[in-house]
């Protein structure tokens, strides 16, 4: 059962092992614009990175209680569980929301019904949603859109495609500014299958490159 | 030797250029440094108690002339002309500015090394058997495999925020030099009932603060199935365990905590599923990665060479620092970096450029760092160990202590280590000095020193173990024994009461007067005679 949940996380104990990365402290940097607004086109200020530029976000996440709106949704997954009756009927499209440690193995049958799966990276060195993103993507072959939220940060986003992440979200200001900038330092040339195709390169059968 | 080809070329030329922008965007400001210390570590800078240091990968330990010249060259150029060589088969570099450290990676991808995965919660570089490739008593080379898993797990996307650090290990010997029992994967390369090559697959072992001994979770897997099954494990891993507290996030506690029944099942139902995906490994591919391991061109020689000199020196030195080699007529030699009361581990740039040389001259250009933070030269004519012995001495590396009371393993402690309570070195210095006289009849013993709970040194798996710990703002030393690495792995258990930095180094030498004095002779070795006497008279000596 190797989608099944894990045990919930508990308080972190008194960590002070320079071998184990602290979680960057993700104050909301206040962001020097590095281009005039006007220059930055449409939809330049939205939070949602995909096929090359920012979007506004056309989904609204709904937590636990809230009522469902017309537009699109994304729902936690206690939520889904609690209403997946009632909620079969709806018309608007339905996603989902995982974080780390959530079960994907109680819901294998429903995963069709999403538009979109988001899955959650609360701090930069929790790494589990790599994953699940790609027991989504092979094992249950899920073929949505598959949404980075939370930590996205620029030296996580090469790997977050490679699994098969096709969306982010991004708040953090200098991973803004590099991605518009085309400025993520990203290494090509990959030693290992991973979640999406890419091109076979070289000679051995487990190498690949990132299509351009 | 594995050799690079155009892509690992210009994988390594790329990930030197995002760590080079990752240390502009620090350098400048637009990382602080609690953003930019996930991204050094992911390439093996750390930042220790008077600067940063470097440790650099050494992929299971082998490394060319050349590549070792690049190390002394770099030694000298951006440190304080010495290298460090490690437990893990790596060589540190102590007092390296982060504005060269880009500088130093480009001067290494010029022979074909890097510090990928040197540290950083991800599958950290693979170690094997130093005496790889030319031990008499291997089923086959275990480093092509090893070559493999360096690749696979290489900017692995999936395994590189993983809950904690990742250590693998792979011996094809009975006699098992690599410690794979103490490893989070240890593999032994086999041959399996039906005559093929195969792995035994061990999980969950370690050292630190918990040190547990790994458990066997399958016998007979397949090499061809190698990189699903690590992919099965570690994905199990990565789901599971845990991260909540950083001293329970390795993968034994895992396993010791939903038991090794229940990991197995986990493991094997994932590898069920991806076994006959993208990772099986073509015979011909393996073939291939095996091809650049090839035994070099040895000559057919008498398997019994004038091998003594008069000289009784030199003697001591051949019964100690050679073992048995595979092909008649050459000897595997050990160069102590354990001069008496020297710095275990610390080789200075003359030093290495110096076994380059002999390298090159008499090893067919090979030299192996092994976990004991010694170096070797696999592949020696018997003939030529004069020559090399001399060569040895003349730089003062000719100590013959291979595996003996001065052979000792410490980690470099409170003298650089941000997370160090106690000196280690000193320690290690101090008893070198005190038990060297006696050495040759003191016979097989390993002591292992570390300076913090972390067991760097491996202390758990010391015949004679010693943490340092701190107790009301004094270094104390605690006192273990009985322990092993090997393939009779044990953990050591502490013997009482520690001991002040003076007084460590007495009790050490107790227990070693006690052992002399019980033994049933110089046939039996220190862990022997622990094992039959068990901890009883040594305890008595100490504290009564």
């Amino acid at each position: 059962m190797l989608d099944g949940a894990s045990p919930s996380p508990r308080k972190r104990g008194e960590g002070r092992g320079e071998g184990q990365p602290h979680t960057p402290a993700q104050a909301p940097a206040p962001h020097p614009s590095p281009l005039p607004v006007e220059e930055w086109g449409e939809g330049i200020d939205g939070p949602i990175w995909k096929d090359g530029a920012f979007h506004h976000d056309t989904w609204v996440s709904v937590a636990d209680g809230e009522a469902l709106p017309e537009a699109p949704a994304i729902l936690p997954k206690k939520r889904w569980l609690a209403e997946r009756d009632t909620l079969g009927q709806r018309d608007a499209p339905l996603g989902l929301r995982l974080e780390p440690g959530e079960a994907i193995a109680d819901i294998g049958a429903d995963l069709q019904r999403f538009a979109l799966i988001a899955l959650s990276f609360p701090k930069f060195r929790d790494g589990r949603a790599f994953s699940t993103a790609r027991l989504l993507r092979e094992k249950y072959r899920y073929p949505g859109e598959l949404r980075a939220v939370g930590d996205v940060l620029s030296d996580l986003i090469p790997f977050m495609r490679r699994v098969g992440f096709d969306t982010l979200q991004v708040t953090h200001a200098p991973t803004r500014r590099a991605l518009i900038e085309g400025r993520i330092a990203e290494v090509s040339l990959h030693y290992q299958p991973a979640g999406i195709v890419e091109p076979p390169a070289g000679t051995r059968p487990w190498l690949r490159r990132s299509r351009r | 030797m594995y050799r690079y080809d155009e892509f690992d070329a210009e994988f390594v030329r790329q990930r030197v250029a995002q760590f080079r922008d990752q240390v502009g965007r620090r350098l400048s400001g637009e990382l602080t440094e609690d953003e930019f210390k996930p991204l050094r570590l992911m390439n093996g800078v750390y930042l220790q108690l008077h600067a940063y240091m470097l440790r650099i990968a050494v992929p299971y330990g082998t490394l060319s002339s050349r590549q070792l010249r690049k190390l002394a060259h770099i030694a000298r150029v951006y440190d304080r002309g010495t290298g460090h060589f490690t437990t893990r088969q790596n060589l540190q570099f102590n007092w390296p500015r982060l504005s060269d450290i880009p500088a130093i990676l480009d001067e290494l991808a010029d022979v074909e090394m890097h510090a990928i995965q040197t540290s950083g919660n991800c599958i950290r570089n693979v170690t094997a058997d130093h005496f790889a490739g030319a031990a008499a008593d291997e089923v086959a080379d275990p480093r092509p495999y090893a070559e493999i898993i360096r690749q696979w797990s290489s900017l692995h996307p999936e395994f590189s925020f993983l809950p904690r650090k990742f250590k693998v290990a792979v011996t094809a010997a009975e006699k098992d030099r690599a410690a794979i029992q103490v490893h989070d994967i240890g593999l032994h390369l086999k041959r399996l009932a039906d005559g093929r090559l195969g792995f035994a697959v061990y999980v969950g072992g370690g050292q630190g603060r918990t040190p547990i001994i790994a458990k066997l979770i399958r016998d007979d897997l397949p090499e061809e199935d190698l990189l699903s099954y690590l992919e099965a494990v570690l994905r199990v891993y990565n789901l599971y365990g845990r991260r909540d507290n950083i001293y329970k996030a390795r993968i034994k506690i895992l396993v010791h905590e939903i038991g090794a029944a229940v990991f197995t099942a986990q493991v094997e139902e994932e590898w069920q599923r991806i076994r006959d995906g993208a990772l099986k490994l073509p015979a011909a591919e393996i073939e291939r990665i095996n091809a650049y391991f090839a035994p070099p061109a040895f000559e057919r020689r008498p398997a019994k060479a004038a091998l003594r000199a008069p000289d009784r020196a030199f003697d001591r030195w051949v019964t100690r620092n050679t073992h048995a080699h595979k092909h008649p007529g050459y000897a595997i030699v050990t160069i102590s970096l354990k001069p008496i009361g020297g710095i275990p581990g610390d080789a200075s740039a003359g030093q290495m450029d110096a076994i380059a040389d002999l390298a090159q001259r008499y090893s067919f250009d090979e030299v192996r760092v092994t976990h004991e933070q010694n170096l070797v030269l696999p592949h020696v004519r018997l003939g030529d160990l004069w020559d090399v012995y001399q060569a040895l001495s003349a730089i003062g590396l000719a100590e013959a202590n291979a595996g003996l009371v001065t052979d000792i393993i410490a980690c470099p402690g409170l003298d650089y280590c941000a997370l160090a309570n106690a000196r280690s070195i000193p320690i290690a210095q101090r008893i070198s000095e005190r038990l060297a006289g006696r050495q040759d009849d003191i016979g097989d013993l390993k002591i292992k020193i570390s300076g913090c709970i972390n067991a760097c040194g491996h202390h758990h798996v010391g015949h004679i173990g010693i943490l340092g710990v701190e107790k009301r703002g004094e270094e104390h030393y605690q006192l273990l024994l009985g322990g092993s690495g090997a393939e009779d792995a044990a953990l050591a258990s502490i013997t009482g009461p520690g001991f002040g930095p003076d007084g460590i180094v007495d009790a050490v030498e107790t227990v070693v007067d006690t052992y002399l004095e019980l033994r049933s002779g110089p046939e039996e070795p220190f862990l022997a005679a622990y094992g039959r006497l068990g901890a009883a008279p040594f305890k008595e000596a100490l504290y009564a």
